[in-house]
């Protein structure tokens, strides 16, 4: 019975919730401190668990397993694999950035109100309850345990936004995101429980399912629809997996993803783009693919023409906002549908690209987010034509943000062009001509990201200039840590590749090697 | 065996430099400028060991590095030198400390463009242009090909000249703004193709490592990639991506007009940089990358290159002749000339292997690509001393200012006749390499670009004519102070150089030759 | 020491006195003079000894002094330079030699050395007098000393440099180096005098005019480099039979297209027509630089580097028709007619010699068209000598002439005018003197002047060579070159002076006299050197003093090497006969061109006085045949036109604007997007949703009502799904 890691690390956030709501209201240093202490303690956590996958070992390590509902064939039955051991860092480093960013010390002679001034107590409470539900889902092995983590960690956004999101249209974004959510688990529980039944170990150990299904166990198992009989795979695949890949923001359901960022706090539009779309994204990968490789061997093609306009679309669209935070959501579902692209071609190269760019892609969305928080408690304003000058003020943000940008325009040398490039090469090999469609969005990102960094960064400062400072130190702090995730990872990607593509190994021997 | 790792260390030294001085305070500007320009002096010094310990008889690359980089892309960090790569490293980091020395008057611009922030991007600039010299990778390659724009774009975009504005889209932009924007996205957009190609060959070879690739590519008949068209049109194809993109940079007619932009919107020592070593990037592309992984195609297309060398040639010194803006003049005087060395590559593309031809015509354009970073950035320079006295570039408003500046207008003279291709100063050798490489092979296109080489004398002419010549502009006596030591000595090693390689070219082209001779006899 | 190391050293004294000069004595007119008449020196000394070793060898022509280096790497061959003297440079080196030391000793005085700072000179105008007190304490004008004096022997240095370099050099490659840094040397003097926008503007003119020329000639020089894969002169020579393969041209074979394509460069550089057009505008420059460019260097740089290539012309020969030299004749005869009739009208004093240059450079290439070798450089030589000698003359003649304008102090009067000339013979006897001696050998004085003898020999050759009507056209020539000669003679120097400033004219110092009277023993002797060998009674004397009789063409023609490489030298033999035997027509022809022209120029101009009298200011002969203005009509607009179109139309407007356009599609199709299609997935969005709209505009904190219902749906919908598949199974 080894160390107890991953279940320490889903339990921290949850407990730390706990104590925060036990603290009286008016505490915010304590309370502060705590979600701090916890965030480090996960955060530390996923450093060794990163780090200490034995990449030659067994595809499924730091294994626990409890019975929980005997009866049904759940377990609490947690592990990780090469592909949710970064998303587990992920997860701890977004966490642990994110507290930071909300810590809110107010200023006064500022005019500053930044991070959370508001009931922090409940903010923190439900920002942790929601990083332990991506916790799990990230390790669950069990397909109930998944779905259970899932929608603990989809309610809490609901709140977070409707009560501390932008005052003019959290209620709409709240309510479309949740619908859109919930919905989207749905059908794929629906689909789950088809698995479930189908197979008949009466287990939900995915494990167990994977195995029997390699071993046959749906063969010849099909749906009679309209008297056609349809694969088993075939047909219930797009359930599972398009209901999870919502959450990843596939077109045409990525419309709740930008409203649910513009209206989010920073901490919490950090915590959507940069986990909870890769939850989706990871989910649909998890239970949509390993458990139905047949049936993703048969959409493949279908998915990825919706990656396709996910990434060209998403690219698109976002050149043309105004509005600074919907300009990143748009690029967040232009960057996803990279990722679901690299799904799709269910090569070596297309997954492992997508499990980078998941990565690349949390850590990047998250500083962006946090940088445009830091804009907006300034100046109050995110209207793209109504800024400028921000580097005068925030060199360092500047800086930041510049780093960001070229991590999203694929700049070479750091972690966004060593995510997008194997995708690329794993397209090549299904498709060429997709290749060089989805390659013109390099190019329009490029554009809209070199706009935003002049004129909102460069040029003149408006009349606000003189009533608004630089950061503090823990933003630096957090943007800091960012940069450097996304520059070591460029600059030496041989820290994240082999891991990973250690997982991709073990998947594509379901599709019998590749 | 030589001493390995002296290459990491010239490419990594300047970024070294640049984050210990992003540790200095930004107040001290003086600290800071000598840090950058001892700091630069590092590589070039390494260099030039490196050139004494070279040996020239010896086929393939020398100092060689290969470490793990990207394994599951079997991507590596493999460096290594030969004759051609070397006498471009050695053209940057001469260029790079020179550049640096120029800029000691740049002064902050804001809190965040501070001088400071000026040098680390030089210093970083400079790793980028030297990374591309010395990768023997192709993903490599094309980290620092990409890595490069940025400090540029910045260079630009921020400490470019003030004035200026330039329309697009009905809406006024200032011309710095336009100009970086036009430089970064234009090019990207350039290595777009490249960049797929780059993928492609990645697929099909399962490897990026140029030395292998060398052997397997052109050869390489099953690409294991579902395309639905043939193998010669899917190699056509990635051959005119690497092209464009490479001839974007360089850059060749019509792929030119981001050029005279960027020049004439670029601070001075950016312009120095600019035309002295990035435009060599593309050329070099050619020579690195084009020749020896397309050879047929390179082959069957060498005549479209050539012609568009001709268009460059002529229409380049024809729009520069047109020119009242003095940088810009001499911005339109770099597309001429490198129309020169792509001239030469293509005559060695349609005749490769066949014979000294081609080689004397390689020759002539890398020894053109090193004497135009000489004389251009000496140019450029130039240009901007003058700028920085009178505020304006506008001939117009020059004239006469020989008796008020004598000693520059001496420099300006002596480096107007290197650009112009004087015999007996760098130009004229490698222009004559050029020329008499290309014309067995490619006869009328040499011819046609002789008008261009004619025009090359009518536009430096009407440059001195107009700054220095005629009745003095009254209104600048006494206000037009003579160029300074410093000054001077930015300008003295050019003008040796320029001189030297004139008279005795032998010490630079025989490592040149010796390379040409490996890569391409 | 080495003879070929002092070859070799040559040509460095004055770049060395130029890099001096501009680097360190550029303050001192003291230094700078003594630095530049010190190295002029040197190379004459040098070129001096050279010459007599070279008189003492055997079969010079046959071994020569040569010295190669390689120097360029070029793929497995290497490219070598060097230096080489042969009979044909030795003569060449011999009259550069003395004209450039004249010309170095000469710039002294003309530049005023000694005199007192002007009053009001600026840098890059000529001086325009400074106000002296004597004892007396009367305050009058004199001359002024040149306030850019340095800087003019920095310049003339490196000329005499790159006409070292030319003569000297045993390649095409050194020699093309030498022939363009003298291009950028007369592009530098010519615009001496650089805010004076009439020298500005003929600078530039003499260099992009020569540079037309010189982009053929380079083509030239490269072609026969990739053919015969040497530059080297004797190695062409020796493998002329890798150049006579017949091209798709025409039919024409290569050498024909390169000796086209040379020979384009020497109507550049020699100033043949087309071409000519830069020459008598180059007179905006101070006078030793016409004489520099004129005589000494530049123009017979043109006709040597032809002479050099004869072989090569001769070898062009395809079935009996030989395309260079015909081109060559053709031009040259039309040149040297055309030029004299222009001069016949000018009344510039320095113009007209510098057309009866271009005319004078058109005798020496119609010879070599006709095969006339020798003749040809001997025309060339003696022209050197008393061209320079002239221009040297009507340099100082202007000299006085200004002096005289600073005593009356009337600026309005052109001192180069020969209408306000006349008398002058008094007032500068020297000066009247040598130029008479110097106009008379132009004119082909016979028997006395070197002119003579060479004039000569080229009609022998070319009535020998059967072109009846190039002799006709020459003879015609050659009298109105003793008509325009005299013409100048009568106008400067005789008659009264027609203007108080004539009056007041005054001898010029001694530094310009004794080069003056240095190049006229020249202008007569050196023709003495050429006399044919049976030519009555004076073919004789040398063989009778002990010399080789018409030692000068044994002398030259052995340069050429033994049956033009492999060819035989038709042409060649033609002349050598024609030296060899006498024939009375030419004689008689030059005997009566030479003096009727002077007795024609005499007996008209003794009595004209003013110049609406003169007969021959016709207009369009005054205006040069208007070839300026049809040149500035036609090519000169169509670059500016050019360039405008590329520089803004092309570049600006076509490329860019596709860029543009490109550019704008980007926000086009993404606000297209975001309204259509976006626009309906959200609509239906919110439809599924119902009620999320109505909710958007609720502005209440927390509904849990909405959201349990979710939950309450979701688990509903759960259960569905359990019941039906336990049903199932």
């Amino acid at each position: 019975m080894q160390f107890p890691v991953l279940t320490i690390i889903v339990m921290t956030p949850m407990v730390a919730a706990m104590l925060i709501l036990l603290f009286p209201a008016e505490r915010k240093t304590e309370i502060r401190a705590t979600a701090l202490a916890a965030s480090v303690v996960a955060l530390g956590l996923s450093l060794w668990v990163y780090f200490s996958y034995d990449i030659t070992g067994p595809q499924y390590q730091f294994i626990e397993k409890y019975a929980w509902l005997p009866f049904l064939g759940i377990d609490f039955h947690v592990a990780v694999d090469g592909i949710s051991a970064p998303l587990v860092l992920l997860t701890g480093v977004v966490m642990f950035t994110g507290v930071l960013i909300s810590w809110g010390e107010f200023n006064p002679e500022q005019h500053l109100s930044a991070g959370i001034q508001d009931r922090p107590r409940e903010f923190f409470a439900f920002l942790f309850l929601l990083a332990g539900g991506v916790f799990g889902v990230f390790v669950a092995q069990d397909l109930f345990m998944l779905f259970f983590f899932y929608e603990i960690a989809v309610f809490p956004m609901y709140l977070l936004i409707a009560i501390w999101g932008w005052i003019k249209t959290r209620e709409y974004a709240a309510m479309k995101l949740t619908m859109y959510l919930f919905i989207g688990s749905v059908i794929s529980l629906i689909g789950a429980l088809a698995i479930y039944f189908s197979v008949g170990l009466n287990s939900f150990d995915m494990i167990k399912l994977t195995e029997a299904i390699q071993s046959g166990a749906l063969n010849g198992v099909s749906v009679n629809l309209f008297g056609s009989q349809i694969p088993f795979q075939v047909f219930w695949f797009p359930f599972v997996f398009m209901g999870f890949a919502i959450l990843g923001g596939i077109f045409p359901f990525h419309n709740w993803s930008p409203d649910g960022h513009v209206a989010a706090p920073t901490a919490v539009s950090m915590f959507h783009a940069g986990v909870l779309m890769k939850l989706g994204a990871f989910a649909s990968l998890k239970v949509g693919i390993m458990l139905l490789p047949e049936g993703a061997t048969y959409w493949a093609p279908w998915i990825m023409g919706m990656a396709l306009v996910n990434v060209v679309y998403g690219a698109f669209i976002a050149s043309i906002q105004q509005d600074f935070k919907y300009v990143i959501g748009f690029s967040s579902v232009s960057h996803m549908g990279l990722v679901m692209l690299g799904f799709s071609t269910l090569t070596s190269q297309g997954l492992l690209g997508a499990g980078m760019q998941m990565f690349s892609h949390g850590v990047m969305t998250a500083l962006f987010f946090a940088v445009v928080g830091m804009i907006y408690d300034r100046t109050h304003t995110r209207q793209i034509p109504e800024l400028g000058g921000i580097s005068k003020v925030m060199p360092f943000v500047t800086v930041a943000f510049i780093v960001g940008g070229l991590v999203s325009l694929g700049m070479p040398g750091l972690s966004g062009f060593a995510a997008e490039f194997p995708i690329f090469m794993g397209v090549w090999r299904v498709s060429p001509w997709a290749a060089i469609l989805a390659s013109i969005s390099i190019v329009i990102t490029a554009s809209y990201i070199v706009r935003i960094m002049s004129s909102v960064f460069f040029g003149k400062l408006p009349h606000y200039e003189h009533h608004f400072g630089d950061v503090t130190i823990l933003d630096k702090v957090a943007l800091a840590t960012l940069s450097l995730v996304m520059i070591t990872i460029g600059v030496y990607p041989a820290v994240m590749d082999r891991l990973i593509s250690s997982g991709v190994e073990h998947i594509l021997r379901l599709f019998g090697g590749a | 065996m030589e001493p390995t790792r002296v290459l990491s260390l010239i490419l990594f030294s300047p970024t070294l430099v640049a984050l210990i001085m992003a540790f200095l305070p930004r107040e001290e500007k003086t600290l800071l400028r000598w840090t950058a320009l001892l700091g630069s002096l590092v590589p070039f010094g390494l260099t030039v060991a490196v050139w004494f310990g070279f040996d020239q008889g010896r086929a393939g690359f020398q100092y060689v590095e290969n470490y793990v980089w990207y394994p599951t892309l079997n991507a590596t960090y493999h460096l290594g030198l030969d004759g051609l790569s070397l006498s471009m490293v050695l053209l940057t980091t001469l260029l790079t400390p020179i550049a640096i020395l120029a800029s000691f008057n740049v002064e902050d611009v804001s809190k965040a463009y501070s001088v400071k922030a000026y040098m680390i991007l030089f210093l970083m600039l400079e790793t980028g242009m030297l990374g591309v010299f010395l990768s023997l990778d192709l993903l490599l390659f094309f980290v620092f090909w990409e890595i490069g724009l940025v400090p540029m774009f910045f260079l630009i975009n921020q400490w470019g000249s003030e004035k200026g504005e330039r329309e697009v889209f009905g809406k006024m932009i200032p011309a710095r703004q336009y100009a970086s924007y036009k430089f970064m996205i234009y090019t990207m957009a350039g290595s777009l193709g490249l960049l797929l190609a780059i993928q492609l060959i990645g697929v099909a070879a399962n490897t990026y490592d140029l030395t292998k690739l060398y052997q397997i590519w052109p050869s390489m008949a099953d690409l294991k990639v579902p395309f639905g068209l043939g193998v010669g049109t899917i190699k056509t194809m990635a051959f005119w991506a690497f092209a464009v993109a490479f001839a974007l940079k360089v850059p060749l007619w019509p792929f030119h007009t981001w050029l005279p932009d960027a020049h004439t919107e670029a601070p001075t020592a950016g312009s120095m940089i600019l035309a002295g070593v990035l435009l060599k990037l593309g050329a070099y592309g050619f020579l690195r990358l084009v020749l020896p992984l397309f050879p047929i195609e390179s082959q069957t297309y060498a005549p479209v290159l050539a012609f568009l060398a001709m268009m460059a040639i002529v229409f380049g010194a024809w729009a520069a002749y047109g020119q009242t803006d003095f940088k810009r003049l001499v911005a339109y005087s770099s597309v001429n000339h490198m129309g020169f060395v792509v001239l030469g590559i293509a005559a060695a593309a349609a005749a490769l292997g066949k014979g000294d031809d081609a080689v004397i015509a390689l020759n002539g354009a890398v020894m053109q690509m090193f004497n135009h970073g000489l004389s251009a950035a000496g140019m450029f320079f130039l240009v901007g001393v003058i700028y920085e006295r009178t505020h304006t570039r506008n001939l117009e408003e020059f004239g006469g200012l020989f008796p008020l500046v004598p000693v520059y207008g001496g420099i300006l003279i002596f480096t107007s006749m290197a650009s112009l291709g004087l015999p007996g100063l760098n130009g004229f050798i490698s222009e004559f390499l050029v020329v008499r490489g290309s014309w067995p092979i490619l006869p009328l296109y040499t011819a046609l670009s002789m008008i261009g080489l004619f025009f090359t004398g009518a536009y430096i002419l009407k440059g001195i004519k107009k700054v220095l010549h005629g009745p003095t502009n009254e209104k600048w006596i006494g206000h037009l102070t003579e160029i300074n030591p410093r000054e001077i000595l930015v300008m003295a090693p050019l003008m040796v150089l320029i001189l030297w390689i004139g008279v005795w070219p032998g010490w630079l082209l025989n490592t040149i030759n010796s390379a040409m001779l490996m890569l391409f006899k | 020491m080495e003879i070929t190391t002092l070859i070799l050293l040559l040509p460095l004294p004055p770049l060395l006195a130029f890099f001096l000069i501009v680097l360190f004595t550029n303050r001192s007119r003291l230094l700078s003079s003594i630095i530049g008449v010190g190295a002029a020196f040197l190379s004459w000394l040098g070129a001096m000894i050279v010459f007599i070793n070279a008189l003492g060898v055997e079969e010079f022509g046959k071994h020569p002094f040569e010295l190669s280096i390689p120097w360029l790497a070029t793929g497995s061959t290497t490219l070598s330079i060097g230096v080489m003297i042969d009979p044909l440079s030795a003569v060449v080196l011999f009259f550069v030699g003395w004209t450039v030391l004249m010309i170095f000793l000469y710039s002294v005085g003309y530049h005023n050395f000694g005199q007192p700072k002007g009053d009001h000179d600026k840098k890059g105008l000529p001086p325009h007098g400074a106000t002296v007190t004597d004892e007396h304490g009367h305050s009058h004008t004199v001359l002024s000393v040149e306030p850019m004096y340095s800087r003019f022997f920095a310049f003339i240095g490196l000329f005499a440099f790159g006409m070292y370099t030319l003569v000297v050099s045993n390649n095409l490659l050194t020699m093309f180096v030498g022939w363009e840094v003298m291009g950028l040397c007369s592009y530098l003097l010519i615009g001496f005098w650089f805010q004076k926008p009439s020298a500005r503007a003929a600078a530039i003119k003499a260099f992009l005019t020569t540079r037309v020329g010189d982009v053929f000639m380079l083509i030239g020089v490269v072609w026969l480099y990739s053919l015969t894969g040497t530059l080297n002169f004797r190695e062409i020579f020796s493998h002329l039979d890798k150049v006579t393969e017949v091209t798709s041209l025409f039919g024409w074979s290569a050498a024909a297209w390169i000796g086209i394509l040379l020979f384009i460069g020497t109507i550049g550089k020699s100033a043949q027509f087309p071409l000519h057009v830069w020459l008598p505008d180059a007179m905006e420059g101070p006078t030793p630089v016409s004489a520099m460019i004129h005589a000494a260097t530049m123009v017979s740089a043109g006709v040597y580097a032809m002479i050099r290539m004869f072989p090569l012309f001769e070898s062009a020969t395809s079935d009996g028709f030989n395309p260079p030299m015909v081109m060559l004749m053709v031009v040259g005869t039309f040149t040297a007619l055309f030029a004299a009739t222009i001069a016949v009208a000018q009344n510039d004093i320095k113009r007209v010699l510098a057309y009866s240059t271009i005319s004078q450079l058109g005798f020496m290439l119609a010879a070599l068209g006709t095969g006339a070798y020798v003749a040809a450089t001997f025309h060339l030589v003696t022209h050197a000598f008393f061209k320079a000698l002239l221009f040297l003359g009507s340099g100082s003649v202007i000299h006085g002439m200004e002096h005289g304008v600073l005593h009356t102090g009337n600026h309005h009067v052109d001192p180069q005018d020969m209408y306000n000339m006349g008398g002058l013979r008094k007032k500068m006897p020297i000066t009247f003197w040598t130029f008479l001696i110097g106009g008379f050998a132009l004119a082909g004085f016979p028997l006395v002047t070197a002119g003579f003898w060479s004039k000569d020999e080229i009609l022998t050759e070319a009535l020998h060579g059967g072109y009846i009507w190039v002799f006709g056209i020459l003879a015609l020539a050659a009298l109105m070159t003793a008509f325009y000669t005299m013409r100048q003679i009568t106008l400067t120097f005789f008659g009264e002076p027609r203007t108080p400033e004539a009056e007041h004219a005054h001898e010029t110092p001694w530094t310009m006299t004794v080069p003056l009277m240095v190049l006229s023993f020249f202008a007569i002797t050196f023709g003495w050197v050429g006399i044919p060998e049976h030519f009555p009674v004076l073919g004789g004397i040398p063989k009778a003093l002990g010399f080789a009789s018409n030692w000068f063409h044994e002398f030259v023609i052995s340069s050429l090497p033994a049956g033009g490489g492999g060819h035989e030298g038709l042409l060649r033999l033609a002349s050598e006969e024609a030296a060899a035997a006498f024939d009375p027509i030419p004689l008689i022809t030059s005997l009566v061109v030479a003096l009727g022209g002077l007795a024609l120029g005499w007996w008209y101009y003794s009595k004209v006085t003013k110049v609406e009298q003169d007969f021959f200011q016709i207009k369009i002969l005054k205006n040069k045949y208007y070839i300026d203005e049809i040149y500035n009509g036609s090519f000169v607009r169509l670059a500016g036109w050019l360039s405008e179109t590329f520089a803004v139309f092309i570049d600006r407007q076509i490329i860019d604007g596709i860029l543009h356009a490109v550019a704008s599609t980007v926000p086009v199709i993404g606000s297209f997007l975001r309204r259509t299609i976006d626009a309906f997935i959200n609509w239906i969005g919110d439809k599924i949703g119902s009620g999320t709209n109505s909710v958007g505009q609720e502005a209440k904190i927390l509904q849990p009502g909405k959201v349990q219902q979710y939950l309450v749906a979701t688990m509903a919908l759960v259960l569905v799904a359990l019941l039906f598949f336990i049903t199932r199974n």
